[in-house]
């Protein structure tokens, strides 16, 4: 059966794409994986892989037309193969509706056509247009041999395996998405795939190898973690600016909803704290939820907070809290539970790591006193939470006290924050947690 | 920790709220010296006084319009309906009373009182004591519903129920006032109104229920976890205001929905459930959102088999589940 190459969408925001230039012509053969076209959205140029190996039968949509996400570009299949006929070339280009499969749109509930995919969901169909999945290849487990939620991710976990062996990222994912790494659920069901060994072999190890000196193999992970951090220190010029805080009240009101928090089911974390606190200053400090742009900077509107999550020899992964500005204290602590337990169980959605507008790094949790993390590229900027210790202090009135204090690093981008806006922000967020009622 | 029953810890609670609050009194039939004919306050009228606890005239209008007299001079009255069955001829005075003083009055007087009525069949009351009512209340602004389904709830709603500034109407499952046990803690606490309470996670089929139908909710889900299918059951606890967060993240994780009440089907609070589901979460959705409900007769029969044919159970709830995870 014929395959359909498809728009994909490149990332939440980005509903169509144009084509930039076919790689490939009618009648060339390809193979799975290899490059056939490139497609340029808004933000970046991306080349697309292959979805199948075979004959390029047809290609439907020319070069410099838009389409939107989920249209069929091409067909690839075996020579002479017919296409169906209900996927003829779309006519109209950036206003046609995407193909029935990937629209929606639920298809009728008869099998009468030939390779008809059956009864599609409303979920099934929102899947296969976010993975620009063909349904035809997924095998239906439903009533009547409908193809359930379970099936498409079934198929998804199946294809990751075949794609993370050979350590190729999916055809959606382009930098500049500000997503730190894949999906986990794409990234981490499979063991990471050492490299071929003749591979490992040949190249000269960068560091003097002593006897009794091991190579680790590097996990698609660890490769991301090393491109995104080289990549975000090359990008922004990184300056860092600490501030103490007295948790005193932070750490009383803790104490004392615990336990109400608890009933709800919600363990409540100082994280959720620093979140709330954070996501208040940003509405007062828009300046530093925003990105940098050549044609300026882009103060965004919504905050989305991203919350660093350890998930140990694998690396990290920053889930996104959405409008986390408009949740209660117990609405925070519930996101956060929520996303780090999904984080840790490995069952975040794509959605859960993008569009972050600001970060936070706990790296306290290890007894780090202080740190300079890493900007999350676009954002502005990250701030670095460290451990709370009590500690002695001298408070206004020239008495010593004994307080829980936490040091409060804040990375930012030296191209869109000077440094008093800067620490104006970790200002407020200090005065935020002092001030907690 | 101590094991109670559902209606000692709904006695518990008006026990602790009298003696925390000297504003707080208990009105309706019976409730008095007979101490409520389910004894929801037994022992009240000797600890509190006839002042704090007294019987009230069969009229089921006085006693809420009482209430709301009360309310108004800063009382916290508690006012029982025996049956929510008798509810009706109190249906002016809590709908056009009592939950449109807060807006009516721009805020400057508010109602603070709690209804409570048992709800619902299951005992062979017949026509005139098994009736379920809250589809009537929870089309009306103004007015919270609170339907608790074991007894750490309904001791926490209630309080918190009695301590809200705006009326609040306690329906209680009666079939459970002594079929359900569970643990309430010694020391003192509150469940806030508003928030459901996802009490058996799932990823295959979310299930929505309330009262006695989220008990047996609980009891199927064990059913079919032997068939391999993990359902998540969410109590709403909180029929209006919904929490709509709580149900669209269960949907969205298990795209599929099955809604139980006991009350008729057409027009139940069921059809608001799936409609908020289906207006925000139509993109999560893997199956048609199902409701098993009573069926669309007048009445929870008297007859023993008509009853159990009317009222959802386990079993058949479990059935509705399998068909729903084989779609």
């Amino acid at each position: 059966m014929a395959t359909k190459v498809i728009m994909p969408q490149l990332g939440e925001s980005v509903v169509e794409g144009t084509v930039m230039k076919w790689l490939v012509k009618e009648g060339d053969d390809v193979e799975e994986l290899q490059p056939i076209l490139e497609v340029n959205t808004d933000k970046v140029n991306t080349e697309i892989p292959s979805p199948a190996g075979g004959k390029i039968l047809k290609i439907v949509v020319a070069e410099n037309a838009t389409v939107k996400a989920g249209t069929v570009l091409a067909w690839i299949g075996e020579a002479g193969e017919r296409l169906p006929d209900s996927e003829m070339p779309p006519r109209g280009l950036a206003a046609e509706k995407p193909q029935e499969a990937v629209s929606g749109q639920p298809r009728a509930l008869t099998q009468e056509r030939e390779g008809d995919v059956g009864f599609v969901s409303p979920v099934v169909a929102r899947m296969a247009q976010e993975y620009a999945i063909d349904l035809h290849l997924v095998k239906g487990t439903g009533e009547r041999g409908r193809i359930t939620k379970k099936d498409v991710l079934k198929y998804l976990a199946a294809l990751e395996k075949e794609r993370g062996a050979a350590a190729e990222p999916a055809a959606w994912e382009t930098p500049g998405e500000g997503d730190l790494f894949r999906p986990t659920e794409m990234v981490f069901r499979t063991q990471p795939a050492p490299p071929p060994q003749s591979e490992a072999q040949q190249q000269p190890l960068a560091a003097a190898s002593a006897g009794g000196d091991t190579l680790v193999p590097l996990s698609i992970v660890r490769k991301r973690i090393a491109e995104h951090m080289v990549n975000s220190v090359r990008t922004s010029p990184h300056v860092t600016t600490v501030m103490e805080a007295d948790l005193k009240r932070v750490v009383a009101h803790r104490e004392a909803n615990k336990p109400d928090f608890s009933a709800e089911g919600v363990h409540l974390t100082f994280t959720a704290y620093f979140a709330c606190a954070v996501s208040q200053a940003l509405k007062d400090f828009r300046m530093v939820n925003s990105s940098w742009s050549e044609q300026g900077i882009v103060l965004h509107r919504a905050v989305n907070l991203g919350i660093a999550v350890a998930l140990g020899e694998e690396g990290l992964i920053v889930p996104v809290i959405k409008n986390s500005d408009s949740l209660s204290l117990l609405g925070m602590a519930r996101a956060i539970n929520d996303l780090a337990h999904r984080a840790r169980q490995h069952q975040l959605q794509p959605d859960d790591v993008k569009g972050g507008t600001f970060s936070i790094t706990n790296h306290g949790m290890s007894g780090s006193l202080f740190a300079t993390p890493i900007i999350n590229q676009p954002q502005c900027a990250i701030l670095g939470v460290g451990a709370i210790k009590k500690r002695v202090i001298v408070t206004e009135d020239d008495a010593l006290a004994i307080r829980p204090m936490v040091y409060l690093s804040l990375t930012f981008d030296h191209r869109i924050l000077d440094g008093e806006v800067a620490d104006g922000f970790l200002a407020r967020v200090v005065e935020i947690l002092e001030h907690w009622h | 920790m101590a094991e109670m029953t559902l209606i000692e810890a709904i006695r518990q609670a008006m026990d602790e709220e009298l003696a925390r609050d000297a504003d707080v009194f208990i009105v309706g039939e019976d409730v008095g010296a007979r101490g409520g004919v389910f004894r929801a306050t037994q022992g009240l009228i000797e600890k509190y006084g006839a002042e704090r606890v007294f019987d009230s005239p069969l009229a089921e209008l006085s006693i809420v319009g009482v209430g709301i007299g009360a309310a108004l001079y800063g009382m916290r009255p508690v006012c029982e309906i025996q049956f929510a069955d008798f509810i009706y001829p109190a249906f002016n005075q809590i709908v056009s009373e009592a939950a449109k003083m807060c807006y009516r009055s721009n805020g400057a007087w508010t109602v603070p009182m709690v209804i409570r009525a048992p709800y619902g069949g299951g005992i062979g009351g017949g026509l005139y004591h098994s009736q379920s009512v809250e589809a009537f209340f929870t089309h009306v602004p103004g007015l919270k519903v609170v339907i608790p389904s074991n007894p750490y709830d309904a001791k926490g709603l209630l309080k918190s129920a009695i301590r809200d500034p705006n009326p609040v109407l306690f329906l209680e499952p009666k079939k459970g006032y002594r079929l359900i046990r569970g643990e309430v803690p010694e020391e003192e606490y509150l469940v806030p109104l508003g928030p459901a309470n996802v009490s058996r996670p799932g990823s295959d089929v979310s299930v929505f229920a309330y009262g006695m139908m989220h008990y047996y909710a609980l009891q199927a889900a064990e059913m079919v976890a032997s068939e391999n299918i993990a359902v998540e059951v969410v109590d709403l606890r909180t029929l209006y205001p919904v929490d709509k967060e709580t149900i669209l993240q269960s949907v969205r994780k298990t795209g599929k929905a099955l809604i139980v009440h006991e009350d008729n089907l057409t027009g139940g609070y069921g059809a608001e459930v799936a409609a908020i589901i289906a207006s925000e979460a139509f993109t999560d959705l893997d199956a048609p959102v199902r409701r098993l409900c009573g069926p669309d007769v007048p009445g929870v029969p008297f007859s023993p088999p008509m009853q159990e044919w009317f009222l959802p159970n386990a079993e058949k709830i479990a059935e509705a589940i399998r068909q729903l995870d084989r779609f």
